[in-house]
């Protein structure tokens, strides 16, 4: 019998406050991809960063090719053959993507490795300018350059983790070629992933983590997608509702050829997005981040002052000067990607913090004066009606995992019965289930006649959620078209379209 | 007229030394991401210990050489603070000038007064003699042709080595830096140790060849001129040179205007640099890719490695 090329006995790590991982067993096979799955918080980063030398475990013993070893570093997880792509890519945006290859290698000249580095990247269909900065670059750029700079130290075991969290369709399909080459050679791949279908599709053999511990062991072809998803999270899950969309003439929110340049360094300037949301309506906007979303949620909420040209109209009323506080006078509320920072303030109290977007529209000033008993009374209800899970009323923001946090921000807004919520990313990093939760709670909402705008990357989401789909890219938005009338890949095309030309992509699916 | 402009342009340069020495080695600090506030402090540190040794030894090169010890010395505690510490790197930076003025003046007393033969200019026969070029060239102290060489070497450490390849992806993204096994605080502790001699070797220059002396608090402000030189440089060695030489014909301008009986106070003139550095930093800050590019993007922030 081959030894198993990687194998881990009763792995332990605990950190202050949290036992992260618990007694994990794991082999893997030479030549076999396997999948590492879990809900976030499940473990599986803290697993893979003790495969690669990040992190060293508190308990249990590591096996590669069938002999115990200490893995210290990085450096000496690569000498035996480990090479890992980060979920977060540990870049250097102010390098070169040479520079930035050469310095996960042993030192060299640069010249030869630039000879190397288009040889690897060609070999495996990675498209990569070795003199280009980093900071230029799309994700998937970025990702490329992970991966080849991985392959230049020829590994049998790659890890990566979430991938296709960054990706298009069509950028996914491209690496899954890459991956089947690899695999083909021999090389293991260890695939974190909580994209079921995918792994399905890639993986050979799938670890379930859940809540630290291994919970199960399977083979991916043999199980379905809801299968999995109920090992993941250990109970089941009902897929998101279709529902009649009470269709109705109302503008609750109108965009007109609004252009707005971004405020950050690396920003994309918004143009001439134009959409209108109806009473009883949910419009998706899909795109990969980093395509104006954060730009066109800064001009939806006013936090960023007004737009450059176009309007906004929130319930009919020009608002496109108004001041965030003055569009949540008008029946809007947000909820805008960052969670901490931005949605909440993390040193604050959970009842400050619903005070800070509720305080106006729910009455709860007077004279100046803030009704804190009738705050705390708001909290706890938002807490009881979203299952927030925390220590109580006044536990701080920060003090929530970031599942809670989010339940309780889209609560603190819903709760307000607002005309239209405008949300952003209002799943990610979520589990399962507390995101089944947010779906249900803003589809209840928009059939009592509200009105919702859903800026999301995740493709399976927008489709499910949305009446209509829309795509920006590189800060221009496609025409928002019937979700029943449009295909994954069509959207997906869109999503790595280069300029607004690729409308025909739309027309023709 | 000749002599004069290769008089101004002798006193500029020893002018402009100092601050080539302590913007150096902030330079090397900063690339790896830590903000040392704390130069002014250094040099002061290093102009006493370098005067104290060569009153004690009479070798100006000892001198040299226990400025930037000192100068290591008192980095190194700024060091523990903020890299080990995790201490604020601003509020330390700061401190460690309040100690670095109160330190020297305290170990200084006994010097004050004392004087110390002055560390020549260098004279080559037939060079140093060529008309004009001739003393620009070959004709000043040898720590001068130092700073030069340091500064150059910098460069092309930052430039083409490997190691400082890895200097600067550690001050651009720490996180990245440990993630491949770089160890970032290691590297960080060796960047500050520069910092602290070069800052040393700046103010030993004071006490041992720009004026011969040992006074309290004689490096007036050079230490924050230096800082701004850093940012005015946007971090590039090669417009260290030009900056320090412009702030040091600054400084020279600024005492033959006192001289020469102007009407502008003197407080006008040693305004002057740091009006330039905010000039020049709402200058680039209009182009982001430069910023992106030069700017460690980790400067001042406190890293601490999960293990």
């Amino acid at each position: 019998m081959i030894p198993a090329l990687l194998e881990l006995r009763g792995i332990q790590k605990i950190f202050p406050g949290c036992i992260a991982n618990d007694d994990i067993d794991l082999t893997i096979a030479p030549g076999e991809i396997h999948a590492l799955l879990g809900e976030n918080g499940a473990g599986k980063s803290t697993l893979v960063k003790m495969i690669y030398g990040v992190l060293r475990p508190d308990q249990g013993e590591i096996l590669w090719r069938g002999e115990s070893i200490q893995i210290d570093n990085p450096a000496s997880a690569r000498a035996l053959g480990i090479g890992m792509v980060f979920q977060h890519f540990s870049l250097f945006e102010s390098m070169t993507t040479l520079e930035n290859v050469a310095l996960a290698l042993p030192a060299q000249n640069l010249d030869l490795l630039r000879v190397q580095l288009e040889k690897t990247a060609n070999e495996y269909g990675l498209k990569l300018h070795p003199d280009r900065y980093v900071y230029d670059l799309s994700m998937g750029e970025r990702q490329r350059i992970e991966i080849v700079r991985c392959l230049l130290q020829d590994p049998k075991l790659l890890i990566l983790d979430e991938p296709t969290s960054v990706l298009t369709p069509q950028e996914s399909d491209v690496l899954f070629e890459t991956l089947r080459k690899l695999v083909a050679e021999g090389r293991s791949i260890l695939y974190i992933s909580h994209k079921l279908e995918e792994v399905r599709a890639l993986c050979g053999q799938a670890t379930i983590l859940r809540g630290g511990k291994r919970v199960d062991n399977c083979v991916p072809v043999e199980e379905t997608a809801q299968s999995l998803a109920e090992k993941m999270i250990g109970r089941r899950v009902e897929p998101i509702q279709d529902r009649e969309t009470p269709m109705s003439t109302q503008k609750r929110l109108v965009v007109s050829n609004l252009s707005k340049r971004s405020d950050e360094l690396h920003g994309t300037d918004i143009q001439d997005v134009t959409f209108t949301v109806h009473a009883g309506e949910i419009l998706g906007i899909a795109g990969i981040a980093g395509n104006g979303q954060t730009e066109l949620m800064a001009a939806l909420t006013g936090e960023t002052g007004p737009p450059q040209s176009g309007s906004i109209e929130i319930e009919n009323q020009d608002a496109t000067a108004m001041a965030p506080m003055d569009r949540r006078q008008l029946g809007a509320v947000f909820v805008p990607e960052e969670r901490i920072g931005q949605a909440a303030v993390s040193n604050l109290s959970l009842i400050q913090n619903s005070f800070l977007t509720s305080g106006k529209r729910m009455g709860f000033i007077s004279a100046g004066i803030i009704d804190w008993s009738a705050v705390d009374a708001y909290t706890g209800h938002i807490l009881d009606r979203f299952d927030v899970r925390a220590t109580g009323r006044d536990a701080l923001a920060s003090s929530l995992s970031g599942g809670n946090l989010q339940k309780f921000i889209v609560g603190r807004e819903i709760l307000q019965t607002p005309q239209l919520i405008v949300v952003s990313q209002p799943t990610w990093g979520v589990d399962a289930g507390a995101a089944a939760a947010i779906h249900e709670q803003i589809q209840g909402l928009v059939a009592n006649g509200a009105a919702a705008l859903v800026i999301s990357q995740d493709l399976d989401e927008i489709f499910g959620l949305c009446d209509q789909i829309a795509v920006i890219s590189q800060g221009n938005l496609s025409t928002p078209r019937p979700a029943a009338e449009i295909t994954t890949e069509a959207v997906g095309l869109l999503m790595g379209a280069s300029n607004h030309a690729s409308g025909d992509a739309l027309a023709n699916a | 007229m000749t002599e004069l402009i290769i008089a101004s342009i002798m006193t500029i340069m020893t002018a402009a030394t100092p601050l080539i020495f302590a913007a150096t080695g902030e330079l090397i600090c900063e690339k790896s991401g830590v903000l040392n506030l704390g130069v002014e402090g250094m040099m002061l540190i290093g102009a006493v210990f370098g005067f104290a040794a060569v009153t004690v030894t009479g070798a100006p090169v000892l001198g040299v050489f226990a400025g930037a010890l000192a100068g290591i010395f008192a980095s190194l505690i700024f060091g523990f603070l903020t890299l080990s510490l995790l201490s604020n790197q601003v509020a330390t930076g700061l401190a460690l000038t309040i100690f670095g003025t109160g330190l020297s003046a305290l170990f200084g007393l006994e010097y004050v007064g004392k004087t110390i033969e002055q560390i020549e200019p260098i004279h080559i026969p037939l060079l140093t003699d060529l008309p004009i070029v001739g003393r620009i060239l070959f004709g000043h102290d040898p720590l001068i042709y130092l700073a030069i060489a340091i500064l150059g070497l910098t460069a092309w450490f930052l430039r083409r080595t490997r190691a400082g390849m890895v200097l600067r992806a550690v001050g651009d993204s720490d996180y990245s830096a440990h993630a491949i096994g770089y160890p970032v605080i290691a590297i960080r502790y060796a960047a500050v140790a520069f910092g602290g001699a070069m800052a040393g070797l700046g103010g030993a220059y004071l006490s041992l060849a720009y004026t011969p002396l040992w006074a309290e608090n004689m490096s007036a402000g050079r230490g924050w001129i230096a800082l701004a030189l850093v940012v005015f440089a946007s971090w590039r060695p090669s417009r260290v040179l030009l900056g320090a030489m412009l702030f040091g014909g600054i400084t020279i301008l600024q005492l033959n205007a006192q001289a020469a009986g102007f009407g502008i106070p003197a407080s006008y003139m040693s305004m002057l640099p740091y009006i330039a550095t905010i000039v020049v930093l709402v200058l680039i800050s209009r182009d982001s890719t430069r910023i992106r590019l030069n700017a460690p993007a980790c400067l001042g922030r406190a890293f601490r490695a999960e293990r």
